[in-house]
């Protein structure tokens, strides 16, 4: 199974869940922006959640399938379609025949897209990940971004194919189970709102700007990565007077607060450490919805204890424990008896 | 637990122990004690430590913190209350046994170091910064022994301690767009090494050939938090064939 990058799109990458357990030799975790998007496209075409997916950004690849294979598109909605414009269902899993050109086209909802392979994508793992973290050049394919020509292997054998109540596209490329994971799939309003808990350097911000935080809109700047998005609005003031700091570890959901007073959220790609005051940290449950969000994009705050966003992350580590086994139940739904392995 | 440590969430996923308020080596041997101890007995749940100059972040995953209560544990209203009781007995005492830590040694690396000409072309502005002649500079940064605080900021970047004072020199006004890898400098109290190349403000006074980050390497990190790093003047010739040795060996 294998698909060639015909063209990569503003920018697509080879991620998993991030590289665990080297942060204390300075390495990033990176990883897949939308974690949530990722896991499920894996467990949808049979994968383990920690194989290496695709990650596309804003604007769409082209991947043509050198053989017959099974994908599961999910994240952001680049409206995708093959070269006879049918469009290929998300957030399910699909399978392409032989010969197809899936093209992507431009973010109609989100930012980034995911890809999973059956059978998981083949890349070297270093340091136990196979995610690209393009700054330190590791991982993935060499390090850097695909480009046109790069061909995406399957790692080993799909695990076992599905048979039974599959739908076919009118050119019979494409085939699908009507059973699909789509209420993942919403649609971000107009504001987005993130659930932040107050921070260590919360009470450094003055009266003021710890109104702003949760008063203000804020707006996703243009710089923003992979690495932080910097938010645009209302300036946060500090107190007069607050000391230097020295270096200490940070999150994936770190609000920064560098000097001139413009917010930075740290995302997948933050550096371990950071010297600068943190006035909250997101909720994880909102890092995936943070993740769809693109530049030019408007989020608000919202105060949440830290009790609750606890117990919001637990309730959808369930929730989604259930979709996994109940994806799994879908998939062992089958028709033949046949000798295939799985 | 003694009390002057300060323990906080850090988001619904990560606990910050600070251990003290600044950068001195009676911190940092709490903060590597402390590291030891977590490492040592991975609690059901655990992620990865991260130590900093006079903190330890802890990782965990609430999920499966909440899975593996134990019947004591049943109580706990919340994960981070029971990762914070995990954590406590691991690091009950600490600050008696930190005490036993004060002789330990920790490694010694030696790093090599070609000071001045194209790879350190700031030490001569070092020097006239400090009012030494460059000898003297190179004398002074090679005649210390340097602690290794912590990793960050980049792949295997070490943040140093022990320079002497009298090598102080402010950042460059204007930063390079890309320092090499390998490059040692100074900003302000501090000097580094650069494990990859990146743009930075640094005044260059050399470089080493020794590859500090190497990303197939178990310890990717030549330098781990606890070293002690000692540098050592060679010549362009002997940088030169250090590379060529080492290439040949790759």
């Amino acid at each position: 199974m294998s698909l060639i990058v015909q063209r990569p799109g503003l920018l697509a990458t080879i991620q998993d869940l991030g590289r665990l357990g080297y942060q204390k030799q300075g390495v990033v975790v990176g990883g897949a922006m939308d974690r949530t998007a990722a896991r499920i496209a894996n467990w949808l075409v049979g994968n383990e959640e920690s194989e290496a997916v695709l990650e596309l950004t804003l604007t769409g690849a082209e991947l043509y399938a050198e053989q017959d294979c099974w994908i599961a598109v999910c994240g952001g909605d680049m409206g995708p379609v093959t070269d006879d414009l049918e469009p290929v269902p998300q957030w399910r899993p699909v399978h392409i025949a032989k010969g197809t050109t899936i093209r992507f086209q431009r973010c109609r909802s989100g930012c980034r897209t995911y890809i999973a392979l059956a059978g998981g994508i083949r890349a070297p793992a270093v340091m136990g990940s196979r995610s690209t973290y393009l700054r330190g050049q590791l991982g993935g394919l060499e390090g850097r971004a695909l480009r046109a020509g790069d061909r995406i292997e399957a790692s080993k054998e799909a695990g076992m194919p599905i048979t039974s109540g599959l739908r076919m596209s009118p050119s019979g490329k494409l085939k699908w189970p009507l059973w699909h994971a789509g209420g993942f799939a919403e649609a971000p309003e107009d504001t987005t709102v993130i659930r932040l808990m107050p921070g260590a350097h919360w009470d450094w911000l003055s009266e003021r700007g710890k109104q702003d935080v949760f008063e203000g809109q804020y707006r996703i700047g243009a710089s923003s990565d992979r690495m932080g998005y910097r938010l645009e609005g209302k300036t946060l003031e500090l107190k007069p007077g607050m000391g230097e700091l020295i270096s200490e570890p940070v999150a994936f959901g770190t609000v920064q607060l560098p000097p001139g007073g413009h917010p930075i959220v740290l995302m997948a790609d933050r550096q371990t450490t950071g010297g600068y005051p943190r006035i909250g940290e997101a909720a994880t449950v909102d890092l995936p919805v943070l993740a769809q969000l693109k530049p030019g994009d408007v989020i608000t705050f919202r105060r949440v204890s830290h009790r609750e966003a606890e117990r919001l992350l637990v309730d959808s580590e369930l929730e989604l424990e259930i979709l996994k086994r109940a994806i799994q139940a879908k998939r062992m739904k089958r028709t033949t008896t046949g000798t295939d392995k799985g | 637990m003694n009390k002057t440590y300060d323990v906080s969430p850090m988001g619904d996923s990560c606990i910050l122990f600070r251990l003290g308020e600044g950068i001195d080596e009676c911190t940092h041997r709490l903060v590597m004690a402390a590291v030891g101890r977590i490492e040592a007995d991975r609690f059901a749940g655990y992620v990865e430590c991260v130590p900093a100059f006079a903190s330890v972040a802890v990782y965990y995953e609430p999920a499966a913190v909440w899975r593996s209560r134990t019947p004591e544990e049943f109580a706990c209203r919340s994960v981070y209350e029971i990762v914070l009781g995990r954590l406590t007995k691991l690091l009950d005492g600490l600050l008696q046994d930190a005490e036993r830590f004060s002789d330990s040694p920790g490694r010694i690396v030696t790093i090599p170091v070609c000071y001045g000409g194209s790879f350190g072309p700031d030490l001569e502005h070092v020097a006239n910064h400090c009012g030494l002649s460059p000898q003297q500079i190179i004398d002074l940064h090679s005649g210390g022994l340097y602690l290794v605080h912590m990793i960050g900021f980049a792949p295997g970047f070490p943040y140093l301690g022990g320079m002497p004072r009298q090598l102080a020199v402010p950042r460059r006004e204007t930063p390079r767009a890309v320092i090499p890898a390998g490059s040692v400098g100074i900003a302000g109290a501090q000097t580094g090494v650069y494990p990859l190349a990146t743009p930075g403000g640094w005044q260059l006074i050399g470089r080493t050939p020794v590859e500090l980050f190497r990303p197939d390497a178990d310890m990717p990190s030549l330098l781990q938090a606890g070293d002690r790093v000692r540098f050592q003047p060679i010549t362009a010739d002997e940088f030169d064939n250090w590379k060529a040795g080492e290439e040949g060996t790759a």
